[in-house]
């Protein structure tokens, strides 16, 4: 049943991060609870079962948005409502504003964290798309000090990170200055809107500058094993002037940078069509954005 | 190292509770079999149904996966602590317009009607659609509590 956590497995209250990055070196077998809306029902089901879970999502320290030099810097356990809600997120990184209007449902989104949802490395995180387009990068930090990873380096794999297994992600740093005065799209499809799983999403950005494209990020997720960036789409689409002739010639590539499964929710035709279908939209809307089009 | 219990004080419904609780113990239990809170529903157990919503801080939360040590020293609002003082204005419009059919869900219902009416008073139906959409009902009555929740929102901003 799912009512409860099941009792063999430990549960540990650390009262700062220092104590949780020491619970994390010392012990094996452990698993750090942020949120919970995955990783309490992955416990709940036994799909994951850990001896000991370090709590961390209590620690305030960890619980922040502030800008800085032409960063935003979160702190990991920050809510997804929090940033839906947060105005310095909707004037910086509209984009990861758009992405979580899309995420899950109210009480979900007041649980759910950034950092969790990046951990859990879900192929359908939904902060995923954006932050492959900000080009963020993920602070983690162990005992041995802290060290910074590029958000394409970070996931390796469904449920797989570039995590050491003491280590713990702390801080999401989501460099905007590059991408301002430019436009930005996101769209998703799920099987309910904005609340299942996405079945694929788009999360794009385009800058215009002197009548050519500068510069064009174009990120999916649930098409491959992790969120990916659609390079193909992308590298045609640089210096070129914006039509829709290049719009739906670009987008068809879009599947040379995915590689999707039929699953419960769709099978691979589907999630193929609606890549490309998406990805026409994302570029049409974000440039419409920008007044060129 | 084994921490076994913890204490924990929270407000629930107005009331100051002090508890010791496993650091594992789900919101949901302490609610329900501790302080007998049994508006609360078990639905799905996995964050999918809204059922046993309750408000932490004023902010909607699924009790099924939120641990009670989170909760400590917030403050904790049930479907008991909205009706204290009798039927709400939104469980009145609930029967009124028979928005109920088996029931189970009508509480997450409730206090998500509460929630949106507090953020938007003025509610149109896509707001309902909107803040309600973490909310399933399997017997499928989803017309009759939009139209409750709509009549409840004129109610209160006409009052």
């Amino acid at each position: 049943m799912m009512y409860v956590i099941p009792e063999d497995i430990e549960f540990i209250v650390p009262v700062d991060l220092r104590e949780a990055l020491e619970l994390i070196n010392k012990l094996n077998n452990v698993k750090a609870l942020a949120g919970g809306t995955d990783l309490v029902v992955d416990l709940k089901t036994g799909r994951f079962k850990p001896k000991y879970v370090v709590y961390i999502g209590g620690l305030k320290e960890l619980r922040y948005i502030r800008d800085n030099n032409g960063s935003l810097h979160i702190g990991a356990v920050t809510t997804i409502q929090e940033i839906l809600d947060s105005k310095i997120i909707a004037e910086k990184a509209p984009l990861l504003r758009a992405a979580t209007e899309k995420f899950a449902y109210w009480q979900i989104r007041n649980t759910a964290t950034i950092g969790g949802n990046l951990c859990n490395a879900s192929p359908a995180a939904d902060t995923a798309p954006p932050l492959l387009v900000y080009e963020a990068i993920i602070k983690a930090e162990s005992v041995r000090g802290s060290r910074l990873i590029p958000i394409r380096e970070f996931f390796k794999g469904p449920r797989q990170t570039a995590l050491e297994r003491d280590e713990l992600v702390t801080e999401i740093i989501v460099p905007y200055k590059d991408l301002e005065n430019s436009g930005y799209s996101y769209f998703k499809v799920g099987r309910r809107r904005g609340y299942d799983i996405s079945l694929v999403a788009v999360a794009c950005v385009v800058k215009v500058e002197g009548g050519v494209i500068s510069d064009v990020r174009l990120a999916l997720n649930s098409v491959a094993p992790i969120p990916v960036r659609a390079m193909n789409v992308e590298k045609t689409l640089i210096g070129k002037k914006p039509s829709l002739e290049i719009i739906e010639e670009s987008s068809k590539l879009v599947v040379y940078d995915i590689s999707p499964i039929s699953d419960v929710r769709a099978p691979i035709e589907y999630r193929q069509y609606m890549a490309k279908l998406l990805t026409r939209e994302a570029l049409l809307e974000a440039l419409k954005k920008t007044g060129v089009m | 190292m084994c921490i076994n219990m913890v204490k924990v004080a929270f407000k629930v419904n107005g009331e100051h509770i002090e508890l010791d609780v496993s650091p594992r113990e789900l919101l949901i239990n302490t609610l329900r079999s501790k302080l007998g809170l049994t508006s609360v529903k078990y639905g799905c157990g996995i964050g999918e149904c809204g059922a046993c919503t309750v408000l932490v801080n004023g902010e909607p939360v699924l009790a099924c996966l939120t641990l009670t040590v989170d909760v400590n020293s917030k403050d904790i609002i049930t479907l008991e602590g909205l009706s204290k003082n009798g039927l709400t204005d939104i469980q009145r419009a609930f029967i009124e317009e028979g928005a109920i059919q088996c029931g189970y869900c009508t509480p997450g219902f409730i206090i998500m009607a509460e929630y949106m009416l507090r953020e938007v008073p003025n509610p149109t139906i896509s707001d309902v659609k909107e803040y309600l959409k973490g909310n399933l009902c399997r017997c499928t009555g989803y017309i009759n509590i939009f139209r409750a929740v709509l009549k409840a929102a004129k109610s209160r901003v006409s009052r």
